[in-house]
């Protein structure tokens, strides 16, 4: 299929269509509304479901409802929004249904700004709601990683029956880049009879299904969160996701940067080559799980002196980079994240000065 | 002689865990009744509240999901516009629709979404432990309301039907009482109705039931069917608030 130019939340809501999805609920929040504008306008031309909800509570749990009933369903929304679903994010997890969230970040905390921003690291790894969950969590740096990721997110949401992320951000929800999405991501619906309300008759069946999250008895607590652990066991053996740059040459420095910011890091990167400084990027593909042997790798090369995670935040990631590097080299940290990205010039001074 | 009662097939025959005089068990039941006399067992399901009725689907056969709290609307409007074949019900106690789901139940009433709520309204929070509800009466008594709901700090209990029915979309919405045969059997009617409207994919419906709780009242299941007879009632009108033309 020919590449066409797209809006990155339009290609978002095309790709969740792309991917079999015909089950779309919003509330509408800067950066993020054009998904919902988009596909109040295209749902209905496919015969799909397009509801804006009261606000995005509710639609966390319309979310749920869909994703309970075994059918396919996505929502999108921005940081301050995706604060009101944590609720519903951490019974989706516990009750384990597959739904995928996609949160065009902007800055916070707070009302914040509508700018972009990476600012809801902590809040998308590591939990948001309450209780032992994780999400997976994918970090695309364009349009294109968007859709693609947006399209597997379908087919893993229902691989591990969970909730996914794809946490972008508003430089990526509002910028422009040619686009293709492709036939190979679309996947056919798992079989949900084992456990979607979808109705008796439906499945033939005599034995009805519940969704729940409530296990009073600890034992039987217990035992959930221990399958639900053991999925995340097994999203870090078969779902880590990153791509080295330069990262083949010895560099002096390792840059650890995800999303639109390591697109800037890239150039910087490049700008230093020209002046015969060699400096690496590791960019974590997805968040959760996370890259660790391969930050560790790359850390630890010989030529490598130092590392710095670099984000549009105040410093999150940054607290797993140390995690990973394991005490081997310090690690430092440069951010902003009032809505200016740092500029490739900003970054070469930062990292020349570790040099 | 043959076998001439028995339980509806959309029950299940464990134990509840409701208190002695407590009415969730014959709503449950009038709503399994319904179920079965409409045929749509295979294609129901349920979604469970917060409050005493969480652990409702333990008494119900058929699918079941279980909500947050209040956010049970929210949930049946998700299935609903993905599966419009399916017969969704919430069921919801007071603290949980009237409370904390006040904006799901006015929103997804509003929308006209095809499904049906079962709101049982006893005035009290049940399950955390009788804790004061939007419906609790003025002047009754609550574990956070020790010398009685003073409206002049907590405003008057509010009358979900009485304002649901002013919403312009049309809707079924209603309200009943478990107190006595009489009152059970129109609540039965009521509560068949609701469903055949959703069956007809004609509105959403809402079917309030005036209940009781003695133990978190501190009364006898006798005393406390005298005492929503004589204090809910008169505050709590019962009749059809709205029927879809």
């Amino acid at each position: 299929m020919a590449k066409v130019l797209m809006k990155g939340n339009e290609a978002i809501g095309e790709a969740a269509i792309r991917a079999g999805c015909l089950n779309y609920f919003a509330y509408p929040i800067t950066p993020q509304s054009e998904v919902a504008e988009y596909l109040a306008k295209r749902m209905p031309e496919v015969g799909g479901v397009f509801l804006q909800g009261e606000s995005e509570v509710a639609v966390g749990y319309m979310i749920f409802g869909a994703a309970g009933c075994g059918e396919r369903v996505m929502t999108t929304s921005s940081s301050p929004g995706i604060s009101l679903m944590s609720e519903a994010l951490s019974y989706i997890a516990a009750a384990q249904c597959p739904a995928v969230f996609v949160n065009i970040m902007r800055g916070g905390p707070g009302l914040g700004g509508i700018l972009p921003s990476q600012g809801d690291y902590f809040q998308a790894v590591k939990g948001g709601g309450h209780g032992d969950y994780h999400l997976l969590v994918f970090a695309p740096d364009g349009v294109q990683e968007a859709v693609e990721m947006t399209m597997n997110a379908f087919t893993l949401a229902e691989k591990y029956r969970g909730p996914v992320m794809i946490l972008g951000d508003g430089m990526i929800g509002q910028m422009m880049e040619p686009v293709e999405f492709p036939d190979n991501l679309k996947s056919e619906p798992s079989n949900k009879d084992a456990w979607a309300t979808s109705g008796m008759d439906k499945r033939k069946s005599d034995k009805r299904n519940l969704v729940r999250s409530l296990f009073l008895d600890p034992t039987e607590l217990n035992a959930n969160n221990l399958a639900l652990k053991a999925k995340y066991v097994q999203m870090k053996k078969e779902e880590i996701l990153y791509e080295g740059y330069n990262t083949d040459l010895d560099y002096k420095v390792l840059i650890v940067s995800y999303g639109t910011m390591s697109r800037v890091c890239k150039t910087s990167i490049d700008m230093m080559k020209e002046e015969g400084i060699e400096v690496g990027l590791l960019r974590p593909r997805t968040l959760f799980p996370f890259p660790e042997e391969a930050i560790f790798k790359a850390a630890t090369r010989e030529s490598c002196k130092a590392v710095i995670s670099i984000e549009m935040s105040m410093g999150q990631m940054v607290e797993d980079v140390e995690r990973c590097v394991r005490g081997q080299r310090k690690v430092d940290f440069y951010g902003e994240c009032g809505g200016d990205i740092p500029t490739p010039e900003k970054i070469i001074e930062v990292v020349k000065g570790l040099l | 002689m043959g076998k001439t009662f028995s339980k509806p097939e959309a029950m299940s025959s464990n134990m509840t865990h409701y208190c002695p005089g407590c009415t969730h068990g014959i709503v449950h039941r009038l709503v399994a009744e319904a179920i079965d006399e409409l045929g749509i067992r295979g294609r129901t399901v349920g979604i469970a509240p917060v409050g005493c009725a969480v652990l409702c689907y333990n008494y119900f056969d058929f699918d079941f999901q279980e909500a947050a709290h209040g956010r049970a609307p929210a949930m049946a409007t998700g299935i609903k516009r993905v599966r419009p074949d399916l017969i969704v019900f919430t069921y919801q106690g007071d603290g949980d629709l009237a409370s904390i789901g006040m904006g799901e139940i006015i929103h997804a009433a509003n929308r006209g979404e095809k499904f049906t709520t079962i709101f049982i309204n006893n005035a009290i929070y049940g399950m955390t432990g009788g804790q004061m509800a939007p419906t609790t009466m003025p002047g009754q008594r609550a574990t956070t309301a020790p010398t009685g709901r003073d409206t002049e700090l907590t405003g008057m209990p509010i009358r979900m039907a009485n304002l649901l029915k002013e919403l312009v979309t049309p809707g079924y919405i209603t309200r009943q009482a478990v107190l006595n045969p009489k009152q059970i059997n129109k609540a039965k009617k009521a509560i068949k109705k609701a469903f055949e409207y959703q069956v007809a994919n004609k509105c959403f419906s809402f079917v309030e039931v005036i209940s009781t709780c003695p133990t978190n009242w501190g009364l006898t299941p006798l005393d406390a069917l005298k005492w929503a007879e004589d204090t809910l009632l008169p505050y709590y009108e019962l009749g059809d608030y709205k029927i879809p033309e």
